[in-house]
């Protein structure tokens, strides 16, 4: 099912067969005379993946932080679970682009280092990291630094540190942009099980239409200057169908095309 | 290989040492003694307690001067690189300092504030505290924006990413700063004595100078070298017993 939509015909195209998790409501940001995001709205469902793709400088990097509440939006509000956002919350965790690790502090004290914000004890903080630091791959690492990874496995310790903070709500900024082509598959096959078991809600920004196509259960595609929902696509029927059988289904390779098809223009 | 670089290390002094016999010997200057000659007068200076005196007097202005200058550098390296606000008020006044020709300034101080410890702990501050303020301010302000947002976005208070955060990542270069500041403070001390009134190393200085004993002269100036020396590897320890991540390099290696 692949809906084009106009603002207009929003609301009565919204299938009401899921819950939002995220609301974002008439959004717009403004950088001094450059309009980033005029009256943008979009709903993320819960437990699902939506992912955020567009052209280089569309805005999808500016929406997710004020989403995350690292930014202020000029106008409009964004609701999680029904409270409105106005900064950083305990409901949501971010990975970055660029990892953001601490260099000088251990992959156990970057995990955990969301937890000692919130006023865990250390004990406490590191048992849970540990779990997570399990869960993506990388016992046996707790003691070593930040530049004795390889890029991937940086990327991990970033996703550690996000899921150790139990948000309902992951905001993941171009994620894998900055690690290899295998990596990177291997990542977004682990995304898909991790969307799966955690019953929690992905918002995902991506240049990449293949990527945007695979991982995710909805998406919005932005058109830039300045940033508008162009068109939400729902990609309903080879997410069943296994990892290894995505990349070959005729819907997934259909999507691809008409995402291509539409943003083409739009590249410089 | 830590033995390695002790073997450079003595070898670089040695060959330090012999150029200066060498030069000693030729001589380039009637003023200018062998290296045994300076070590031999050192050695007599340390057995009757000349040199000791003579620290006791020179290192009242010289630690007084530094541990001001390193606390208060620090604290206000850290205002003016946290705040716009700040950076306008006293980035300029730290700039001048540091270029200010301290010597033809020095009559200054002395009419306000006398010829005592003061006027020597300010010359100390004034040598020491801009590198330590600019490098201090410049490192804060140059923390990497993604990092102070991850602390944000993981709802670390002002504080915390200041503690936590800033000052972490600022360490290097602040550590880099009280490096060249506190060198700069110990040319400072010896310069208040040259210059105000001679005490301590700097009497020895200019009285050996006055009496043309030049190996006593040049022991004192090596004795203070080499305090400065032992000091800044002292500070690098201290460096790396507070900061362990430091020598283990940068994420974006």
């Amino acid at each position: 099912m692949v809906m084009s939509q106009t603002k207009a015909a929003f609301g009565q195209a919204e299938p009401a067969d899921y819950e939002s998790a995220v609301s974002a409501r008439n959004i717009s940001k403004n950088y001094g005379a450059v309009e980033a995001l005029r009256d943008l709205s979009l709903e993320f469902p819960r437990g699902q993946l939506t992912s955020l793709l567009g052209p280089s400088g569309c805005g999808k990097t500016t929406l997710l932080k004020i989403i995350a509440g690292l930014l202020q939006p000029s106008a409009g509000e964004v609701e999680v679970n029904g409270h409105t956002v106005t900064g950083p919350g305990p409901d949501r965790a971010f990975v970055f682009q660029d990892f953001a690790l601490l260099p000088w502090a251990t992959v156990m004290r970057n995990v955990a280092f969301g937890l000692e914000m919130r006023g865990v004890a250390k004990s406490e903080r590191e048992g849970i990291a540990a779990k997570y630091i399990a869960e993506v791959g990388l016992s046996g690492f707790e003691h070593s630094y930040p530049h004795e990874l390889s890029g991937g496995m940086r990327q991990r310790v970033g996703l550690a540190r996000a899921l150790s903070v139990d948000a309902q709500v992951l905001l993941m900024d171009e994620p894998f942009s900055a690690v290899d082509e295998q990596t990177r598959r291997k990542f977004q096959e682990d995304l898909l099980a991790l969307v799966q078991h955690e019953n929690k809600t992905f918002i995902f920004v991506t240049h990449s239409i293949e990527e945007a196509v695979y991982v995710s259960d909805q998406i919005a595609i932005l058109l830039p200057r300045p940033s508008r929902v162009s068109e939400i696509i729902r990609p309903s029927s080879f997410r069943s169908k296994g990892v290894d059988n995505i990349r070959r289904d005729p819907e997934y390779l259909d999507i691809v095309d008409q995402i291509w098809a539409s943003l083409r223009s739009y590249v410089e | 290989m830590p033995n390695r670089s002790l073997l450079l290390k003595i070898l670089s002094a040695v060959i330090l040492f012999g150029a200066w016999e060498i030069a000693g010997r030729v001589p380039v200057s009637f003023a200018f003694p062998t290296f045994l000659e300076s070590m031999a007068a050192l050695v007599r200076m340390t057995a009757d307690g000349t040199i000791f005196t003579a620290y006791a007097e020179t290192l009242k202005p010289l630690i007084v001067g530094v541990a001001i200058s390193t606390v208060l550098g620090i604290a206000i390296g850290l205002w003016v690189g946290l705040s716009q606000f700040f950076d306008w008020l006293f980035s300029p006044i730290f700039i001048v300092m540091q270029a200010a020709p301290l010597a033809a300034l020095i009559p200054l101080l002395v009419l306000a504030y006398g010829i005592g410890l003061t006027s020597k702990v300010l010359v100390v501050c004034i040598m020491a505290m801009p590198v330590i303020v600019l490098n201090t301010s410049s490192a804060v302000r140059n923390t990497p924006e993604s990092m102070k947002e991850m602390g944000r976005a993981f709802l670390a208070s002002d504080t915390a990413i200041v503690l936590k955060i800033i000052i972490p990542a600022a360490s290097p270069v602040i550590f880099a700063g009280l490096r060249l500041g506190i060198s700069a403070g110990f040319i400072g001390a010896i310069l208040s004595e040259l210059k105000i009134t001679p005490t301590g190393v700097g009497d020895i200085i200019t009285y050996s100078r006055s009496i043309a004993d030049y190996p006593s002269m040049y022991a004192a100036i090596f004795s203070i070298i080499l305090l400065a020396v032992l000091f800044l590897n002292l500070l690098e320890k201290i460096e790396v017993v507070l900061f362990k991540g430091n020598q283990r390099g940068y994420v974006s290696d």
